[in-house]
């Protein structure tokens, strides 16, 4: 099998085995990244020269046999959110063009210390504000299920390029499903840990209370490896979490056998049947059914606040997002656009500011920074974001009843699959509901996996199931997500991605 | 924080959105104004459940995992060079950042 | 420009002041508030900065842990009392020296409230009247860089551009509130330097912070706002920024609280409004208007969990404190023996902790007061600085002190060494060596002055001769001229009588 298709974890191997080197699979990845990034747009800056040269060095350490673990020598790709020193990091925006950090995000620096070397950096929606990749403001990344379509957003690029076998892994950042979302839409595996899991420094915050990066992949078990070289505690990050992590990939090598005996499953009740597509229903159903049978004990769990879930985010997140996005003022880093005042007066610092910020932000963002400010100006925080903080309180104690009736909480991840390109651009609340599902994890800080669970019969696109687990129960994702993944793949002969079209020649 | 005893009504007038923009310092455009205003009363029409979502017994919820007392040793981290931190700057006199004249006064 | 005001004393003849001050501590730690930068004043611009105090995309903040022992220990020091559980919040508002536009700040739940300090107000007739200032809170935040506007003024107004150096940003501030001081009548800008010069001194004896007011590390932002006499009501009040050494306090109350006087009694309506002072010309003028419509937007912040001070470490932080300053005064007083007139004055000089030092490092009581209340006391008035901030280490005088015991300098050439401490020329040791300050003692050299003195005044040298001994100050005075200074007066007395008796 050529590079490009095997799994980390497969190339970990190969690599350990000495029967290729990093620099054989590096390059084959950027040859097919040259091939078919054209037609996808997953990549928003290929470091084809620094990859090289990161995968030249694990070469030698692999010789000196002192490799840095398991994936050294394994290329990454990076959502553009996450600082990279010496690379562009733009968050998909104007008002970010061509800045270079001069730091690394602890995430990049985990990759970088583990031997990854780092494709590139990978497209989303501007500040990750979206769930299409459409309001990048470099252009949309296509769903290489079929390229009219999107791939699911705000990460649409880091999944695109992992489904389109750009890369074999990508870092994600999951706000409201970022990662959980794309990766349902484009067939891949997408993990937002537990809040707190994996740092944040350096990640460009959306939402600082529901941020957390998380690994993109092809197979449960390589998010499990990826999650733990990137996961753990990080002094730099106030909230990140001190426990030592469980380990994952044991997890998700035991789920592997697909034996789900005494796993206890709850299917949340508001998360399906209105608003779903029945093509997402239908394989949604299937997989509770294939872990019935595989011995999981299944109950209807219901979760009343979850009805208000979507309106709780869509109130805490533009309300940090406005004062996130403050920075961006023309006067440190990033786009400066100097207005010439009509009566010939040099402009002022705040005049810059105003027009520098009116030409930098895409209207997605604009909208999302009007609505925060509102609802944290004088008269309203009490009826606004701080409402949602107690509706919060209420998603929280839901998920703690339901994880005392369930080992872990099952739905479909997204209610509908890929739509067509610029079909919701213009209709902002419908372009809301496609984080329905995977709103509630964020809001309760609880783990999450999207495992593709089949295509919808009406328009034969992927669907994902997603599973939920209790706070620092990650290894519990990685367990049923493992199992379902080979109960699927029995089902299924193969992967769900081997039934994907051929993009060869669908480059630039 | 800030509190004002009603329940403001979910919808967002063309001056409110100028005067939200002018606090964001955002220059939105005459077209843009026109345009936000009905899209965020739509949204906050949309988002409304959310106040008789939680009664006022309900404690709020900042972060989902409850940790505190998070510090760290008053010990010098090494940081920039002056030429890193300068490096994104649109303009650079005398090792500063160059910024237009500011009008307001410092708070 | 210029606004009219009413005499001092027709003002409070029809006035009630309120008095606000509202005091900023930079503490001294060795990093920033939320990241590791080094603190250190006057370093290069721009070489104290790292992602998180330079607000980049990504960075977060971490709370230094000494800076948070040292807000409980001022708030302890101020009788306030210390939350159970408190958080940061950001205040956002837009400004070019604020790296991520906004404050990270305490709002509705600051670190220490409900204190108070006792002020002792020096007043004629040598006695002291004590005010109660009540503390309304003391909150951490952090500080903003540092702007230099470029153009003609030189000034934030008319300036072509300004630059901006980040070092100062992040730094741990603690915003030390009181609530309105009232009932103080005429003595209110008294109040107001004594309450800032004996937070000054608390601060110091805690060790938290530099308190230079010359170098920002303490600067005071002066509320005032006058109601009819005896109304018993608020007026609209004013906010005097920045005002940088105690004198100016002073200067800055009875500044406002004549051109409110003015306002108000022709009518008008005070603005509520920041002010700026001006040091050189003694006059505040408008700043920002602060409506109620200021909107900060204030909400915790997302990226710190809440401070949560154990109650051990909060009573062992308590009993650790340095003694509070009035039983200081008096145990000091009672040590060094002196009257309350001498207590009284050095206190007001702001000389407590200096004289202390200046004992510690070996001179007596009396000698270590003579030198700050006397010859330092007189440069700092005629400098207009602080004592403190004249540049005279207590160690430095302790050894001029022991210069003059030794008997290598008297008064007068211990004068001159001052001269050069407080030019900066190195230590008192040195400043002898190299200006040639210390006494003659060569008994050749000044027997020879001695001769020609008598030599050059006969007439004197006779009246001597007959008994006149008070006439040998005239002599003493010839010999001192021709060895510029530099001889012990006693030694020349007694060379004189040996000729002459
Ligand atoms: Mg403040
Ligand atoms: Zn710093």
């Amino acid at each position: 099998m050529s590079a490009e298709r095997r799994t980390a974890a497969e190339l970990a191997a190969a690599l350990a085995a000495g029967e290729t080197t990093s620099v054989e699979i590096t390059q084959a990845h950027l040859d097919r990244i040259a091939e078919v990034d054209g037609a996808v747009h997953a990549f928003l800056h290929v470091d084809a020269e620094g990859a090289l040269r990161d995968a030249a060095a694990s070469d030698r350490r692999r010789a000196d046999d002192s490799p840095l673990g398991v994936l050294d020598g394994v290329p990454i790709a990076v959502k553009d959110v996450l600082a990279t020193r010496g690379l562009p990091t733009t968050c998909g925006s104007r008002i970010l063009e061509g800045w270079v950090p001069p730091y690394d995000a602890t995430v990049v620096a985990r990759l970088r210390a583990a031997g990854l070397p780092i494709l590139g950096k990978t497209n989303m929606d501007e500040f990750a504000m979206g769930s299409s990749t459409e309001h990048s403001a470099f252009g949309p990344t296509h769903n290489p299920w079929d390229l009219t379509r999107i791939p699911g957003g705000s990460g649409g690029g880091s999944a695109a390029a992992v489904a389109a076998y750009e890369t074999p892994l990508a870092v994600g950042t999951d706000t409201g499903g970022s990662i959980r979302q794309p990766g349902a839409v484009t067939g891949t595996v997408g993990v937002k840990p537990t809040y707190g899991g994996v740092s944040r420094y350096g990640l460009v915050a959306l939402a600082n209370s529901l941020d957390q990066a998380g690994p993109v992949t092809r197979t449960v078990l390589d998010a499990a490896l990826l999650h733990e070289v990137v996961g753990g505690h990080d002094p730099l990050d106030s909230t990140s979490i001190e426990q030592a992590l469980p380990s994952l990939v044991d997890a998700a090598r035991q789920g592997a056998d697909g034996d789900l005996a005494g796993v206890r499953i709850g299917v949340v009740k508001e998360l399906g049947g209105e608003g779903y597509q029945a093509g997402v229903l239908a394989r949604f159903e299937e997989s509770v059914e294939l872990m019935t049978k595989a011995g999981a004990e299944v109950v209807e769990v219901s979760c009343p606040s979850f009805v208000h879930a979507l309106a709780t985010y869509y109130l805490i997140l533009p309300a940090e997002a406005s004062s996130n996005l403050a920075r961006f003022d023309a006067m440190r880093y990033g786009l400066r656009v100097t207005p010439q005042p009509a009566d010939g007066s040099a402009p002022s610092a705040e005049d810059v500011m105003r027009v520098t910020r009116e030409a930098g932000f895409g209207d997605e963002v604009k909208r999302r920074i009007i609505l925060g400010t509102y609802a944290l100006s004088s008269g309203y925080y009490d009826a606004y974001y701080g409402q949602a903080q107690k509706v919060r309180t209420l998603v929280v104690r839901d998920f703690g009843a339901a994880f005392e009736r369930a080992d872990v909480l099952v739905s479909p991840t997204a209610p509908t699959t890929a739509f067509r390109i610029g079909e919701k651009v213009d209709d902002p609340l419908a372009m809301y509901l496609n984080d329905l599902a995977t709103i509630p994890a964020n809001l309760s800080g609880v783990p999450g996996i999207s495992v593709p669970s089949g295509l919808a019969d009406e328009d034969g696109l992927p669907v994902g199931v997603q599973i939920l687990a209790p706070a620092l129960a990650d290894d519990r994702v990685y367990r049923v997500g493992a199992a379902l993944e080979s109960l699927l793949a029995q089902q299924w002969g193969g992967r769900l991605l081997d039934q994907a079209p051929e993009l060869t020649g669908a480059g630039a | 924080m800030a509190c004002m005893p009603e329940t403001p009504e979910h919808s967002i007038s063309r001056e409110e959105v100028a005067h939200l923009a002018d606090l964001a310092r955002i220059d939105l455009s005459d077209a843009e104004l026109d345009h936000l205003a009905p899209q965020l009363s739509v949204i906050l029409e949309s988002i409304a459940s959310i106040q008789e979502a939680a009664g006022a017994d309900v404690p709020p919820t900042s972060h989902a995992l409850p940790l505190t007392n998070v510090y760290r040793d008053d010990v010098v981290r090494p940081g920039l060079t002056a030429e890193e931190a300068l490096s994104g700057a649109p303009e650079v006199e005398r090792q500063r950042f160059k910024v237009p004249r500011i009008l307001g006064d410092e708070q | 420009m210029s606004d009219s005001l009413m005499s001092y004393d027709q003002a409070l003849a029809a006035f009630d002041p309120a008095l606000g001050l509202e005091v900023h501590v930079e503490l001294n730690t060795v990093t920033k508030m939320f990241c590791g930068c080094p603190t250190t004043f006057g370093a290069a611009p721009n070489t104290q900065t790292c992602p998180t105090c330079l607000g980049l995309p990504g960075s977060m903040p971490v709370v230094n842990a000494a800076a948070v022992e040292s807000a409980i220990r001022i708030g302890l020091a101020l009788n306030c009392s210390i939350a159970e559980w408190c958080r940061f919040a950001r205040k956002n508002y837009f400004y070019p020296d604020m790296p991520k536009n906004f404050q990270t700040s305490q709002y509705d739940e600051p670190i220490a409230y409900d204190g108070w300090l006792e002020v002792a107000v020096p007043v004629e007739g040598g006695d002291v009247e004590t005010y109660r200032v009540e503390i309304e809170r003391a909150h951490m935040e952090e500080d903003t860089g540092k702007s230099t506007h470029i153009g003609r003024t030189g000034r934030i107004h008319g300036a072509d551009y300004s630059l901006v150096d980040y070092n100062r940003a992040g730094i741990p501030l603690i915003e030390i509130v009181t609530k309105p001081v009232l009932g103080t009548g005429e003595r209110a800008p008294d109040v107001a330097r004594a309450y800032v010069g004996q937070l000054r001194e608390l601060l110091l004896g805690l060790g938290v912070s530099d308190v230079r007011m010359e170098q920002g590390s303490l600067r005071c932002d002066v509320n005032l706002s006058l109601a009819p006499k005896g109304s018993g009501t608020l007026g609209t009040r004013t906010e005097t920024k920045n005002v940088n050494s105690l004198r100016s306090v002073e200067r800055a109350a009875r500044y406002e609280v004549q051109r409110h006087a003015a306002v108000l009694a022709q009518g008008g309506r005070i603005l509520q409004e920041t002010r700026h002072w001006h040091e050189d010309t003694g006059i505040t003028t408008s700043g920002r208007e602060k409506s109620d419509a200021e909107d900060y937007r204030y909400f915790p912040e997302p990226d710190l969990v809440p401070v949560a001070p154990g109650r051990e470490w909060v009573e062992r932080l308590r009993t650790e404190l340095p003694e509070p300053p009035q039983e200081r005064r008096a145990r000091l007083q009672e040590a060094w023996g002196f009257t309350d007139l001498e207590m009284r004055d050095t206190v007001g000089a702001g000389a407590l902790v200096l004289v202390e030092q200046t004992i510690a490092a070996g001179a007596t009581a009396q000698a270590a007061r003579k030198w700050w209340l006397g010859e330092l006391a007189r440069r700092a008035n005629e400098s207009e600085t602080e004592l403190s901030e004249l540049g005279a280490a207590p160690a430095d005088v302790a050894r001029v002190q022991a210069l003059v015991d030794e008997g290598t300098l008297n008064d007068r050439l211990a004068r001159q060494v001052l001269d050069g401490l407080l030019a900066g020329e190195g230590t008192p040791d040195e400043i002898v060596a190299a200006r040639g300050l210390a006494i003659v003692s060569d008994e050749g050299a000044l027997g020879a002055a001695v001769d020609n003195a008598i030599a050059a005044n006969p007439g004197v040298a006779e009246k001597i001769r007959e008994g006149k001994v008070a006439a040998a100050g005239a002599l003493i005075g010839a010999v001192m001229k021709e060895m510029r200074g530099q001889a012990d007066a006693n030694r020349v007395r007694e060379l004189i009588l040996d000729r002459l008796g």
